[in-house]
Protein backbone atom coordinates (compact mmCIF):
# COMPACT_ATOMS: atom_id res chain seq x y z
CA UNK A 1 0.00 0.00 0.00
CA UNK A 2 2.74 2.45 0.84
CA UNK A 3 4.89 1.58 -2.08
CA UNK A 4 1.68 2.17 -4.14
CA UNK A 5 0.76 5.41 -2.49
CA UNK A 6 4.55 6.59 -3.44
CA UNK A 7 4.17 5.70 -6.49
CA UNK A 8 0.99 7.87 -6.84
CA UNK A 9 2.17 10.77 -5.32
CA UNK A 10 5.45 11.24 -7.89
CA UNK A 11 3.16 10.34 -10.94
CA UNK A 12 1.87 14.10 -11.98
CA UNK A 13 5.81 15.18 -11.91
CA UNK A 14 6.53 11.80 -14.21
CA UNK A 15 3.97 12.43 -16.94
CA UNK A 16 5.15 16.21 -16.60
CA UNK A 17 8.66 15.46 -17.03
CA UNK A 18 7.23 12.85 -19.57
CA UNK A 19 5.62 15.31 -21.62
CA UNK A 20 8.51 17.87 -21.52
CA UNK A 21 10.90 15.43 -23.19
CA UNK A 22 8.31 14.62 -26.07
CA UNK A 23 7.72 18.72 -26.37
CA UNK A 24 12.28 19.13 -26.48
CA UNK A 25 12.08 15.88 -29.19
CA UNK A 26 9.33 17.16 -31.58
CA UNK A 27 10.59 21.20 -31.39
CA UNK A 28 14.07 19.85 -31.97
CA UNK A 29 12.91 17.60 -35.31
CA UNK A 30 10.84 20.20 -36.50
CA UNK A 31 12.62 23.15 -36.27
CA UNK A 32 16.04 21.47 -36.89
CA UNK A 33 18.01 22.79 -34.18
CA UNK A 34 21.35 22.17 -35.01
CA UNK A 35 22.62 19.06 -32.40
CA UNK A 36 25.33 21.19 -31.05
CA UNK A 37 23.20 24.21 -29.36
CA UNK A 38 20.28 21.58 -28.51
CA UNK A 39 20.46 18.14 -29.11
CA UNK A 40 17.14 16.03 -29.55
CA UNK A 41 16.50 13.69 -26.59
CA UNK A 42 17.24 10.65 -28.59
CA UNK A 43 20.61 11.74 -29.48
CA UNK A 44 21.43 12.53 -25.97
CA UNK A 45 19.91 8.72 -24.96
CA UNK A 46 22.65 7.71 -27.95
CA UNK A 47 25.60 9.35 -26.85
CA UNK A 48 24.74 8.21 -23.73
CA UNK A 49 24.94 4.52 -24.87
CA UNK A 50 28.16 4.78 -26.97
CA UNK A 51 29.78 6.34 -24.37
CA UNK A 52 28.30 4.06 -21.33
CA UNK A 53 31.62 2.54 -20.09
CA UNK A 54 33.88 5.67 -20.78
CA UNK A 55 31.34 7.85 -18.50
CA UNK A 56 31.02 4.76 -16.20
CA UNK A 57 35.31 5.50 -15.62
CA UNK A 58 34.60 8.94 -15.17
CA UNK A 59 32.23 8.62 -12.94
CA UNK A 60 34.36 6.16 -10.84
CA UNK A 61 36.93 9.18 -10.50
CA UNK A 62 34.35 11.91 -9.18
CA UNK A 63 33.24 9.09 -7.04
CA UNK A 64 36.13 8.98 -5.61
CA UNK A 65 36.52 12.35 -4.84
CA UNK A 66 33.13 12.27 -3.47
CA UNK A 67 32.90 9.58 -1.20
CA UNK A 68 36.36 10.81 0.47
CA UNK A 69 35.46 13.84 0.49
CA UNK A 70 32.35 13.31 2.54
CA UNK A 71 33.57 10.81 4.36
CA UNK A 72 36.47 13.80 5.84
CA UNK A 73 33.80 16.01 5.98
CA UNK A 74 31.56 13.88 8.01
CA UNK A 75 34.49 12.91 10.59
CA UNK A 76 35.90 16.66 11.49
CA UNK A 77 32.00 17.98 11.76
CA UNK A 78 31.69 15.35 14.34
CA UNK A 79 34.83 15.96 15.97
CA UNK A 80 34.71 19.89 16.15
CA UNK A 81 30.52 19.70 17.07
CA UNK A 82 31.31 17.30 19.89
CA UNK A 83 33.98 19.37 20.85
CA UNK A 84 32.23 22.84 20.69
CA UNK A 85 29.23 21.22 22.82
CA UNK A 86 31.95 20.11 25.46
CA UNK A 87 33.79 23.34 25.71
CA UNK A 88 31.30 26.38 25.14
CA UNK A 89 34.56 28.87 24.63
CA UNK A 90 35.66 26.47 22.00
CA UNK A 91 32.06 26.92 20.48
CA UNK A 92 32.16 30.80 21.34
CA UNK A 93 35.14 31.10 19.41
CA UNK A 94 34.91 29.13 16.74
CA UNK A 95 31.03 29.24 15.64
CA UNK A 96 30.70 32.60 14.03
CA UNK A 97 33.81 32.19 12.16
CA UNK A 98 32.08 29.13 11.00
CA UNK A 99 29.65 31.34 9.72
CA UNK A 100 31.39 34.05 8.37
CA UNK A 101 33.34 31.62 6.32
CA UNK A 102 30.04 30.48 4.33
CA UNK A 103 30.34 33.60 2.73
CA UNK A 104 33.54 32.94 1.24
CA UNK A 105 32.46 31.49 -2.37
CA UNK A 106 34.15 28.15 -3.22
CA UNK A 107 35.03 29.17 -6.84
CA UNK A 108 37.48 31.32 -4.72
CA UNK A 109 38.95 28.82 -2.52
CA UNK A 110 38.79 26.00 -5.34
CA UNK A 111 41.62 27.76 -7.28
CA UNK A 112 43.83 27.87 -3.88
CA UNK A 113 43.83 23.84 -3.21
CA UNK A 114 44.69 23.38 -6.74
CA UNK A 115 47.55 25.68 -6.17
CA UNK A 116 48.67 24.55 -3.22
CA UNK A 117 48.17 21.04 -3.67
CA UNK A 118 48.38 20.21 -7.36
CA UNK A 119 45.78 18.12 -9.98
CA UNK A 120 45.89 15.47 -8.69
CA UNK A 121 42.81 13.62 -6.13
CA UNK A 122 43.57 15.55 -2.88
CA UNK A 123 42.25 19.02 -3.87
CA UNK A 124 39.08 17.67 -5.22
CA UNK A 125 38.75 15.60 -1.91
CA UNK A 126 39.68 18.52 0.43
CA UNK A 127 36.78 21.03 -1.59
CA UNK A 128 34.14 18.49 -0.97
CA UNK A 129 35.10 18.50 2.16
CA UNK A 130 35.07 22.48 2.63
CA UNK A 131 31.48 22.68 0.82
CA UNK A 132 30.39 19.69 2.94
CA UNK A 133 31.59 20.20 6.44
CA UNK A 134 29.19 23.46 7.02
CA UNK A 135 25.90 21.86 7.03
CA UNK A 136 27.16 18.82 8.51
CA UNK A 137 28.89 20.93 11.74
CA UNK A 138 26.29 23.34 12.02
CA UNK A 139 23.30 20.82 12.08
CA UNK A 140 25.27 18.83 14.34
CA UNK A 141 26.05 21.40 16.47
CA UNK A 142 22.32 22.47 16.64
CA UNK A 143 21.15 19.22 17.41
CA UNK A 144 23.70 18.68 20.44
CA UNK A 145 22.58 21.88 21.94
CA UNK A 146 18.81 21.28 21.75
CA UNK A 147 18.86 18.42 24.16
CA UNK A 148 15.94 18.49 26.80
CA UNK A 149 17.81 19.92 29.61
CA UNK A 150 15.51 17.43 31.72
CA UNK A 151 17.11 14.74 30.09
CA UNK A 152 20.42 15.90 30.68
CA UNK A 153 19.49 16.09 34.97
CA UNK A 154 18.12 12.47 34.78
CA UNK A 155 21.56 11.24 33.81
CA UNK A 156 23.01 12.90 36.38
CA UNK A 157 20.92 11.34 38.69
CA UNK A 158 22.43 8.60 37.90
CA UNK A 159 25.98 9.69 38.15
CA UNK A 160 26.23 9.25 34.43
CA UNK A 161 29.18 11.01 33.05
CA UNK A 162 29.55 13.41 30.49
CA UNK A 163 30.93 10.98 27.57
CA UNK A 164 28.18 9.00 28.28
CA UNK A 165 25.48 11.51 28.16
CA UNK A 166 26.91 12.26 25.00
CA UNK A 167 27.00 8.82 23.59
CA UNK A 168 23.45 7.90 24.91
CA UNK A 169 21.61 10.77 24.84
CA UNK A 170 23.00 13.67 22.79
CA UNK A 171 24.15 11.88 19.67
CA UNK A 172 20.99 9.69 19.60
CA UNK A 173 19.11 13.22 19.59
CA UNK A 174 21.01 14.64 16.95
CA UNK A 175 20.87 12.05 14.98
CA UNK A 176 18.14 13.27 12.36
CA UNK A 177 19.82 16.66 12.76
CA UNK A 178 22.70 15.11 11.61
CA UNK A 179 20.85 13.39 8.54
CA UNK A 180 19.07 16.20 7.32
CA UNK A 181 22.96 17.71 7.20
CA UNK A 182 24.55 14.73 5.37
CA UNK A 183 21.09 15.16 2.84
CA UNK A 184 22.84 18.69 1.77
CA UNK A 185 26.26 17.71 1.86
CA UNK A 186 25.50 14.93 -0.49
CA UNK A 187 23.81 17.18 -3.28
CA UNK A 188 27.09 19.53 -2.56
CA UNK A 189 29.62 17.00 -3.04
CA UNK A 190 29.13 16.22 -6.40
CA UNK A 191 28.97 20.18 -7.51
CA UNK A 192 32.17 20.04 -5.41
CA UNK A 193 33.99 17.86 -7.04
CA UNK A 194 33.19 18.60 -10.38
CA UNK A 195 34.42 22.23 -9.87
CA UNK A 196 37.75 21.04 -8.71
CA UNK A 197 37.73 19.00 -12.35
CA UNK A 198 37.11 21.78 -14.09
CA UNK A 199 39.82 23.94 -12.44
CA UNK A 200 41.95 21.13 -13.51
CA UNK A 201 42.18 17.43 -13.31
CA UNK A 202 42.84 14.26 -15.51
CA UNK A 203 39.93 12.49 -15.21
CA UNK A 204 36.56 12.52 -13.58
CA UNK A 205 32.87 14.13 -15.22
CA UNK A 206 34.36 17.37 -14.64
CA UNK A 207 36.75 16.74 -17.26
CA UNK A 208 34.37 14.89 -19.62
CA UNK A 209 32.18 18.09 -19.32
CA UNK A 210 34.88 20.03 -20.43
CA UNK A 211 36.14 17.99 -23.63
CA UNK A 212 32.84 17.37 -24.44
CA UNK A 213 31.71 21.03 -24.36
CA UNK A 214 35.19 22.39 -25.99
CA UNK A 215 34.50 20.06 -29.04
CA UNK A 216 30.91 21.22 -29.25
CA UNK A 217 29.73 17.84 -28.55
CA UNK A 218 26.72 18.79 -26.93
CA UNK A 219 24.97 15.69 -26.75
CA UNK A 220 27.65 14.17 -24.85
CA UNK A 221 27.63 17.15 -22.78
CA UNK A 222 23.93 16.23 -21.68
CA UNK A 223 24.48 12.67 -21.24
CA UNK A 224 27.02 13.56 -18.79
CA UNK A 225 24.79 16.14 -16.89
CA UNK A 226 21.89 13.12 -16.68
CA UNK A 227 24.96 11.17 -15.03
CA UNK A 228 25.78 13.96 -12.51
CA UNK A 229 21.85 14.10 -11.60
CA UNK A 230 21.80 10.53 -11.33
CA UNK A 231 24.95 10.25 -9.21
CA UNK A 232 23.07 12.90 -7.16
CA UNK A 233 20.00 11.35 -6.73
CA UNK A 234 21.28 7.90 -5.72
CA UNK A 235 23.90 9.53 -3.39
CA UNK A 236 20.71 11.49 -1.75
CA UNK A 237 18.70 8.33 -1.72
CA UNK A 238 21.64 6.24 -0.06
CA UNK A 239 21.54 9.03 2.68
CA UNK A 240 18.31 8.76 3.30
CA UNK A 241 18.21 5.09 3.55
CA UNK A 242 21.12 5.06 5.88
CA UNK A 243 18.89 7.60 8.18
CA UNK A 244 15.98 4.77 8.19
CA UNK A 245 18.75 2.21 8.71
CA UNK A 246 20.40 3.64 11.97
CA UNK A 247 17.18 5.13 13.37
CA UNK A 248 15.00 2.59 13.82
CA UNK A 249 12.73 4.86 16.38
CA UNK A 250 12.23 7.07 14.36
CA UNK A 251 10.38 5.15 11.48
CA UNK A 252 6.90 4.95 13.09
CA UNK A 253 6.24 8.69 13.15
CA UNK A 254 7.22 8.72 9.31
CA UNK A 255 5.01 5.54 7.99
CA UNK A 256 2.49 7.14 10.38
CA UNK A 257 2.73 10.28 8.05
CA UNK A 258 2.65 8.33 4.54
CA UNK A 259 0.40 5.86 5.80
CA UNK B 1 13.29 7.94 69.24
CA UNK B 2 14.47 11.04 67.25
CA UNK B 3 14.14 9.52 63.34
CA UNK B 4 16.49 9.38 61.24
CA UNK B 5 16.10 11.69 58.28
CA UNK B 6 16.93 10.98 55.10
CA UNK B 7 15.95 14.06 53.05
CA UNK B 8 16.24 17.13 54.58
CA UNK B 9 15.15 20.51 52.97
CA UNK B 10 15.68 23.78 54.88
CA UNK B 11 13.97 27.11 54.43
CA UNK B 12 14.55 26.59 50.79
CA UNK B 13 13.14 29.59 48.44
CA UNK B 14 13.62 29.41 44.59
CA UNK B 15 13.18 32.15 42.23
CA UNK B 16 13.10 31.34 37.76
CA UNK B 17 14.49 34.34 36.23
CA UNK B 18 14.05 34.75 32.24
CA UNK B 19 15.62 38.07 31.65
CA UNK B 20 14.11 41.14 33.82
CA UNK B 21 11.48 38.95 34.84
CA UNK B 22 11.76 37.39 38.43
CA UNK B 23 9.05 34.37 39.18
CA UNK B 24 9.55 33.54 43.30
CA UNK B 25 8.33 29.66 42.94
CA UNK B 26 9.25 28.49 46.65
CA UNK B 27 9.09 30.61 49.91
CA UNK B 28 10.93 28.83 52.77
CA UNK B 29 9.99 25.60 52.14
CA UNK B 30 10.89 22.69 54.79
CA UNK B 31 10.28 18.97 54.49
CA UNK B 32 11.77 16.03 55.62
CA UNK B 33 11.61 11.98 54.60
CA UNK B 34 12.29 9.77 57.36
CA UNK B 35 14.59 6.34 56.66
CA UNK B 36 11.71 4.07 54.85
CA UNK B 37 9.51 6.76 54.79
CA UNK B 38 6.50 7.71 52.23
CA UNK B 39 6.05 11.16 52.15
CA UNK B 40 3.59 12.74 49.74
CA UNK B 41 3.87 16.94 48.58
CA UNK B 42 0.62 18.12 47.16
CA UNK B 43 -0.46 21.61 46.09
CA UNK B 44 -1.95 23.48 43.07
CA UNK B 45 -0.43 23.62 40.17
CA UNK B 46 2.50 26.24 39.22
CA UNK B 47 3.24 25.84 43.25
CA UNK B 48 6.36 24.97 42.46
CA UNK B 49 6.47 20.87 43.65
CA UNK B 50 8.70 19.94 40.58
CA UNK B 51 11.15 22.69 41.36
CA UNK B 52 11.31 21.19 45.23
CA UNK B 53 12.07 17.43 43.47
CA UNK B 54 14.79 19.21 41.72
CA UNK B 55 16.43 20.91 44.50
CA UNK B 56 16.00 17.72 46.74
CA UNK B 57 18.21 16.11 43.59
CA UNK B 58 20.47 18.90 44.11
CA UNK B 59 19.89 19.50 40.22
CA UNK B 60 18.55 22.60 40.74
CA UNK B 61 20.43 25.37 43.31
CA UNK B 62 17.92 26.99 45.60
CA UNK B 63 18.41 31.05 46.15
CA UNK B 64 18.48 29.92 49.92
CA UNK B 65 18.28 27.49 52.43
CA UNK B 66 20.43 24.37 52.48
CA UNK B 67 19.15 20.31 51.46
CA UNK B 68 20.56 17.14 53.29
CA UNK B 69 20.87 13.96 52.63
CA UNK B 70 22.16 11.49 54.85
CA UNK B 71 22.84 14.46 56.95
CA UNK B 72 25.40 16.06 54.78
CA UNK B 73 25.06 19.06 52.88
CA UNK B 74 24.40 18.40 49.18
CA UNK B 75 22.63 21.76 48.18
CA UNK B 76 23.41 22.52 44.11
CA UNK B 77 24.81 19.20 44.05
CA UNK B 78 23.38 16.70 41.62
CA UNK B 79 23.44 13.88 43.90
CA UNK B 80 23.09 9.53 43.16
CA UNK B 81 18.99 9.03 43.74
CA UNK B 82 16.21 7.81 42.34
CA UNK B 83 14.57 10.68 40.28
CA UNK B 84 11.72 10.37 38.16
CA UNK B 85 11.01 13.76 36.58
CA UNK B 86 7.19 14.50 35.70
CA UNK B 87 7.45 13.16 31.75
CA UNK B 88 8.19 9.91 31.57
CA UNK B 89 11.99 11.13 29.90
CA UNK B 90 12.43 6.91 27.93
CA UNK B 91 14.94 7.73 25.38
CA UNK B 92 13.06 7.13 21.97
CA UNK B 93 15.92 5.79 20.95
CA UNK B 94 16.13 3.04 22.73
CA UNK B 95 14.13 -0.21 23.73
CA UNK B 96 12.62 -0.79 27.01
CA UNK B 97 15.56 -2.72 28.27
CA UNK B 98 18.08 -0.08 27.11
CA UNK B 99 16.30 2.78 28.59
CA UNK B 100 16.45 0.57 31.94
CA UNK B 101 19.43 -0.49 32.43
CA UNK B 102 21.08 3.14 32.06
CA UNK B 103 21.27 3.31 35.64
CA UNK B 104 23.53 0.11 35.75
CA UNK B 105 24.90 1.11 33.23
CA UNK B 106 26.05 4.48 34.50
CA UNK B 107 27.32 2.53 37.38
CA UNK B 108 29.46 1.07 35.14
CA UNK B 109 27.91 -2.75 35.16
CA UNK B 110 28.84 -4.49 32.38
CA UNK B 111 26.08 -4.76 29.48
CA UNK B 112 25.18 -7.90 29.99
CA UNK B 113 24.78 -8.17 33.39
CA UNK B 114 22.84 -5.28 33.19
CA UNK B 115 20.65 -6.57 30.59
CA UNK B 116 20.24 -9.59 32.59
CA UNK B 117 19.27 -7.62 35.58
CA UNK B 118 17.01 -5.93 33.57
CA UNK B 119 15.58 -9.11 31.94
CA UNK B 120 15.08 -10.29 36.01
CA UNK B 121 12.98 -7.90 36.63
CA UNK B 122 10.73 -7.41 33.48
CA UNK B 123 8.21 -9.98 35.69
CA UNK B 124 8.01 -8.14 39.00
CA UNK B 125 6.90 -4.61 36.61
CA UNK B 126 4.60 -6.64 34.12
CA UNK B 127 6.69 -5.94 31.68
CA UNK B 128 7.85 -9.31 30.15
CA UNK B 129 8.06 -10.05 26.42
CA UNK B 130 9.21 -6.01 26.02
CA UNK B 131 12.45 -5.60 26.54
CA UNK B 132 13.00 -4.92 22.81
CA UNK B 133 10.12 -2.70 22.30
CA UNK B 134 10.42 1.05 21.75
CA UNK B 135 9.02 3.41 23.55
CA UNK B 136 6.44 4.75 20.93
CA UNK B 137 5.33 0.68 20.95
CA UNK B 138 4.50 0.89 24.25
CA UNK B 139 1.04 2.16 26.18
CA UNK B 140 1.12 5.03 28.48
CA UNK B 141 0.92 2.49 31.31
CA UNK B 142 3.69 0.91 30.84
CA UNK B 143 6.08 3.48 29.84
CA UNK B 144 5.51 5.18 33.55
CA UNK B 145 5.96 1.56 34.26
CA UNK B 146 9.23 1.45 32.50
CA UNK B 147 10.68 4.86 34.22
CA UNK B 148 9.64 3.71 37.09
CA UNK B 149 11.62 0.35 36.85
CA UNK B 150 14.52 2.61 35.77
CA UNK B 151 14.42 4.86 38.60
CA UNK B 152 14.36 1.51 41.30
CA UNK B 153 17.62 0.65 39.23
CA UNK B 154 19.04 3.08 40.85
CA UNK B 155 21.82 2.43 43.23
CA UNK B 156 19.98 4.93 46.03
CA UNK B 157 17.63 4.26 49.05
CA UNK B 158 15.86 7.89 48.21
CA UNK B 159 12.95 8.07 45.49
CA UNK B 160 12.09 11.33 44.02
CA UNK B 161 8.51 10.92 42.32
CA UNK B 162 7.11 13.21 39.90
CA UNK B 163 3.58 12.47 39.08
CA UNK B 164 4.36 9.24 38.18
CA UNK B 165 0.90 8.35 37.54
CA UNK B 166 -0.49 11.92 36.16
CA UNK B 167 -1.43 10.76 32.69
CA UNK B 168 -3.12 7.37 33.52
CA UNK B 169 -6.68 6.59 33.93
CA UNK B 170 -8.45 5.82 37.32
CA UNK B 171 -8.20 2.23 37.13
CA UNK B 172 -4.78 1.89 35.56
CA UNK B 173 -3.86 4.67 38.58
CA UNK B 174 -5.26 2.86 41.24
CA UNK B 175 -3.59 -0.26 40.01
CA UNK B 176 -0.05 1.32 39.69
CA UNK B 177 -0.53 2.74 43.35
CA UNK B 178 -0.85 -0.86 44.50
CA UNK B 179 1.69 -1.96 42.81
CA UNK B 180 3.97 0.85 44.02
CA UNK B 181 3.73 0.54 47.23
CA UNK B 182 4.57 -3.82 47.13
CA UNK B 183 7.70 -2.18 45.10
CA UNK B 184 8.40 0.32 47.96
CA UNK B 185 8.15 -2.38 50.30
CA UNK B 186 10.00 -4.82 49.19
CA UNK B 187 13.09 -2.33 48.44
CA UNK B 188 12.64 -0.85 51.60
CA UNK B 189 13.56 2.94 50.43
CA UNK B 190 12.61 6.47 50.99
CA UNK B 191 9.68 8.25 49.08
CA UNK B 192 9.06 12.13 48.46
CA UNK B 193 5.77 11.15 45.94
CA UNK B 194 4.79 14.23 44.20
CA UNK B 195 1.28 14.15 43.14
CA UNK B 196 -2.17 16.02 42.65
CA UNK B 197 -4.55 14.18 44.04
CA UNK B 198 -5.39 14.12 47.45
CA UNK B 199 -6.64 10.56 47.55
CA UNK B 200 -3.55 8.82 46.40
CA UNK B 201 -1.23 10.85 48.65
CA UNK B 202 -3.64 9.40 51.54
CA UNK B 203 -3.52 6.24 50.51
CA UNK B 204 0.01 6.31 49.99
CA UNK B 205 1.63 8.21 52.72
CA UNK B 206 2.87 7.98 55.93
CA UNK B 207 2.85 11.93 55.96
CA UNK B 208 1.54 14.87 53.29
CA UNK B 209 2.71 17.84 52.98
CA UNK B 210 0.60 20.67 51.78
CA UNK B 211 2.27 23.31 49.80
CA UNK B 212 -0.22 26.99 48.62
CA UNK B 213 -0.20 28.44 45.31
CA UNK B 214 3.07 29.97 44.14
CA UNK B 215 5.18 30.91 45.32
CA UNK B 216 4.93 27.77 47.79
CA UNK B 217 4.83 27.49 51.28
CA UNK B 218 4.21 25.17 53.93
CA UNK B 219 0.75 25.14 54.50
CA UNK B 220 0.39 21.64 56.47
CA UNK B 221 1.95 18.57 57.78
CA UNK B 222 -0.16 15.62 58.16
CA UNK B 223 0.47 12.17 59.48
CA UNK B 224 -1.65 9.58 57.58
CA UNK B 225 -2.23 6.86 60.78
CA UNK B 226 -3.50 4.16 58.68
CA UNK B 227 -2.79 0.51 58.29
CA UNK B 228 -0.14 -0.83 56.27
CA UNK B 229 -0.46 -2.90 54.08
CA UNK B 230 -3.06 -0.36 52.84
CA UNK B 231 -6.17 -1.94 50.75
CA UNK B 232 -8.89 0.00 48.78
CA UNK B 233 -11.18 -0.99 51.82
CA UNK B 234 -9.55 2.42 53.54
CA UNK B 235 -10.84 5.03 51.25
CA UNK B 236 -14.39 4.77 52.63
CA UNK B 237 -13.30 4.99 56.13
CA UNK B 238 -14.41 7.50 58.41
CA UNK B 239 -10.83 8.11 58.85
CA UNK B 240 -9.57 8.88 55.52
CA UNK B 241 -12.98 10.59 54.63
CA UNK B 242 -11.69 13.15 57.46
CA UNK B 243 -8.15 13.12 56.07
CA UNK B 244 -9.46 14.01 53.27
CA UNK B 245 -11.46 16.97 53.87
CA UNK B 246 -8.22 18.65 56.13
CA UNK B 247 -6.64 18.32 53.17
CA UNK B 248 -8.86 20.33 50.61
CA UNK B 249 -9.37 22.89 53.39
CA UNK B 250 -5.47 23.48 53.44
CA UNK B 251 -5.64 23.33 50.15
CA UNK B 252 -8.22 25.82 49.43
CA UNK B 253 -5.84 28.37 52.18
CA UNK B 254 -5.62 32.01 49.96
CA UNK B 255 -1.89 32.73 50.06
N1 LIG C 1 12.98 26.23 33.99
C1 LIG C 1 12.07 27.16 34.31
N2 LIG C 1 12.24 28.45 33.95
C2 LIG C 1 11.33 29.39 34.28
N3 LIG C 1 10.22 29.15 34.97
C3 LIG C 1 9.99 27.90 35.37
C4 LIG C 1 10.90 26.83 35.05
N4 LIG C 1 10.41 25.68 35.57
C5 LIG C 1 9.25 26.02 36.17
N5 LIG C 1 9.00 27.33 36.06
C6 LIG C 1 7.85 28.04 36.63
O1 LIG C 1 7.88 27.86 38.02
C7 LIG C 1 6.59 27.60 38.53
C8 LIG C 1 6.59 26.32 39.34
O2 LIG C 1 6.90 25.25 38.46
P1 LIG C 1 6.85 23.74 38.92
O3 LIG C 1 7.08 22.92 37.70
O4 LIG C 1 7.76 23.53 40.06
O5 LIG C 1 5.34 23.62 39.39
P2 LIG C 1 4.51 22.33 39.79
O6 LIG C 1 3.96 22.57 41.15
O7 LIG C 1 5.32 21.11 39.59
O8 LIG C 1 3.33 22.39 38.75
P3 LIG C 1 2.51 21.15 38.12
O9 LIG C 1 1.65 20.63 39.23
O10 LIG C 1 1.69 21.79 37.06
O11 LIG C 1 3.49 20.17 37.63
C9 LIG C 1 5.66 27.58 37.35
O12 LIG C 1 4.95 28.80 37.31
C10 LIG C 1 6.55 27.45 36.16
O13 LIG C 1 6.03 28.19 35.09
MG1 LIG D 1 5.26 19.57 38.34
Amino acid sequence: MKKWASIKSNLPAAVFLGLIVILWELISRAAAVPAYILPAPTEIAVALGDNFLLLIAHTRVTLAAVLSGLALAVLTACILAVAMDRWKPLKQALYPVLVISQSIPIFALAPLMLIWFGVGLLPKILIVTLVCFFPLAVNLVEGLSQVDPEAIDLMQTMKANRWMIMISVQLPFAMPFFFSGLKIAATYSVLGAIIGEWLGARAGLGIYMLRAMNSFRTSHLFASVIVVILLSLALFKLVELAGWASMPWQRQSKDQMEG
Amino acid sequence: MIPIEKLQLKEVSSTYSSGEEKLPVLDRVSLSVGAGEFVSVIGPSGSGKSTILKIAAGLLNPDRGKVFIDSSDITGNPQLVGYMPQQDLLFPWKTLKQNAALPLLAAKTKKKEAYARVEEMLPVFGLEGFADYYPYQLSGGMRQRTALMRTMLIDSDLMLLDEPFGALDALTRENMQDWLLRIWERFKRSALFVTHSIDEAIYLSDRVCVISERPGKNVLEQVIELPRPRKKELLTTEKFTSYKQMLIDALSVKS
